[in-house]
């Protein structure tokens, strides 16, 4: 049985979350999104001509992102600098979670760079560079069907939670953490990300889904609340 | 049944429901999502009759044809030039389309256009594969010398003209400087000293900064008459 959790939130509660964007004034746009104690940034340039020429696509422009984890990041242990394994995943899937919205159609043969930086870790980093790419990408101006919220569910023995942190990932008995980042364009409720660490059954799978539902409209107004402020008179 | 869910001139993000009803048409920057109309910009709205379109606050230049634009020169060969117009990529000003009545075969290019020039060109073409063609035949197309440039985001060009050109005249009458802004938001200024020039850059950098205000050709006037005012 989890009866509570080690920061006193309630099962479906997502951490405390900021947002701002403009952060990096020499990129074409940028954004900061922390949840809780993750902290991920985002940087958006381009678009620009895409070399080697092979890779250029004639009807539309190409995404490009880059997750990378600071050396300083991680909870005691130096990050090893320079692309991994999973850095090179988690580059390929926010590429993918984000360009379902984004049109870049007026860019043929061009690459919009995305490099997303976790400065701190605390679980959860794919899913907060998400949200930070997303605003970044908005804040550059570009043309976007809908922003991209993303926030990890998951089961701890038989509770479902949302928004898992670093303690409850890697939790005693690690046969009883399934860990899910979802990623949700918000207007359609419609899913760009979906993967899964762990085992859990068919109906709390769906559970957890509709909570993932019901958090990224959080996520979504903190992106929301941070994109109209730059402007704000 | 139509309904209005943002106020004129809000921000709004991309996906953002804008209006439902049948009543309103998209405009730039929207699209019809059954009978929503959804923002795909970042940007303030402006609802004109039953148009609604969004603003950008930001955003690359995507070349148009019929656009005036300042660019520089980044390469050449035997009968094209290329430059650097803010776009992905660069256009092609071909030797044929100079405004020399005719170009010898063989010519070296430099001697009318070299390498890290800013021209003042006209596009004449944008094909599907986004090509760009310029042209340096029309009028006040041509090499500019001396000056310096500033490059502000294309979506602010607007606000620096201002309604019929009246915020870069008065800043023209101010600063005595001669101004000429491309459509790709390559400004070029050119004025009797240093100083003057560098007060028009000032100018544009609030302007860029401050997009977003009312009454923004009044405070740039104030701005700038006060610091002629400290300078003399």
């Amino acid at each position: 049985m989890y009866k509570k959790r080690s920061d006193g939130r309630k099962f479906d509660e997502i951490r405390p979350t900021q947002a701002k964007v403009g952060i990096i004034k020499r990129a074409d746009g940028s954004a900061m999104f922390q949840i809780g104690k993750t902290i991920a940034i985002a940087a958006v340039y381009g678009p620009r001509e895409l070399y080697p020429k092979f890779l250029q696509d004639h009807s539309k422009g190409i995404l490009r992102c880059n997750y990378n984890m600071m050396s300083f990041s991680g909870s005691g242990e130096r990050v090893r600098p320079g692309g991994s394994r999973r850095s090179k995943e988690i580059s390929m899937l926010t590429e993918s979670a984000l360009s379902p919205v984004l049109d870049l159609s007026e860019f043929p043969g061009a690459v919009v760079d995305v490099f997303v930086e976790i400065l701190q870790s605390d679980a959860g980093t794919r899913c907060a560079g998400i949200c930070a790419a997303a605003m970044a990408l908005a804040d550059a101006g570009f043309n976007m069907k809908d922003l991209v919220s993303a926030v990890s569910v998951g089961r701890v023995e038989d509770k479902l939670v949302t928004d898992l942190d670093n303690v409850e990932e890697h939790y005693e008995n690690e046969r009883e953490v399934a860990d899910i980042p979802v990623a949700i364009m918000p207007r359609t409720g419609k899913i760009t990300l979906l993967q899964m660490d762990g085992i859990c059954s068919k109906e709390q799978l769906s559970k957890a889904l509709e909570l993932a539902q019901e958090a990224c409209k959080k996520i979504y107004a903190v992106q929301k609340k941070a994109l109209t402020e730059k402007y704000k008179i | 049944m139509a309904d209005l869910l943002v106020k004129d001139r809000e921000i709004v993000v991309p996906g953002q429901d804008l209006a439902t009803g049948m009543d309103f048409l998209p405009a730039s920057g929207t699209f019809r999502d059954n009978d929503k109309i959804v923002a795909t910009q970042l940007g303030s709205v402006s609802v004109n009759g039953r148009l609604i379109k969004i603003i950008p606050l930001n955003g690359r230049y995507v070349p148009k044809r019929g656009d005036v634009v300042i660019g520089k020169i980044m390469d050449m060969n035997f009968s094209n030039w290329f430059v650097d117009i803010g776009y992905a990529n660069d256009a092609v000003l071909s030797s044929k389309e100079i405004s020399v009545d005719y170009v010898e075969k063989g010519t070296d290019l430099s001697q009318y256009y070299d390498l890290g020039d800013y021209i003042v060109a006209g596009i004449t073409n944008v094909s599907k594969l986004k090509l760009i063609d310029l042209t340096m035949r029309g009028p006040g197309l041509r090499k500019l010398t001396n000056g310096r440039i500033v490059r502000i985001s294309s979506v602010k060009v607007p606000r620096l003209i201002g309604k019929e050109g009246s915020m870069i005249s008065m800043i023209k009458e101010i600063t005595e400087c001669k101004i000429m802004v491309g459509q790709n938001g390559i400004v070029w200024i050119n004025g009797p000293d240093g100083q003057k020039e560098l007060l028009v850059v000032e100018a544009i950098n609030l302007i860029s900064e401050k997009t977003q205000e009312p009454n923004l050709t009044e405070k740039v006037k104030e701005f700038l008459e006060t610091r002629k005012k400290e300078n003399v």
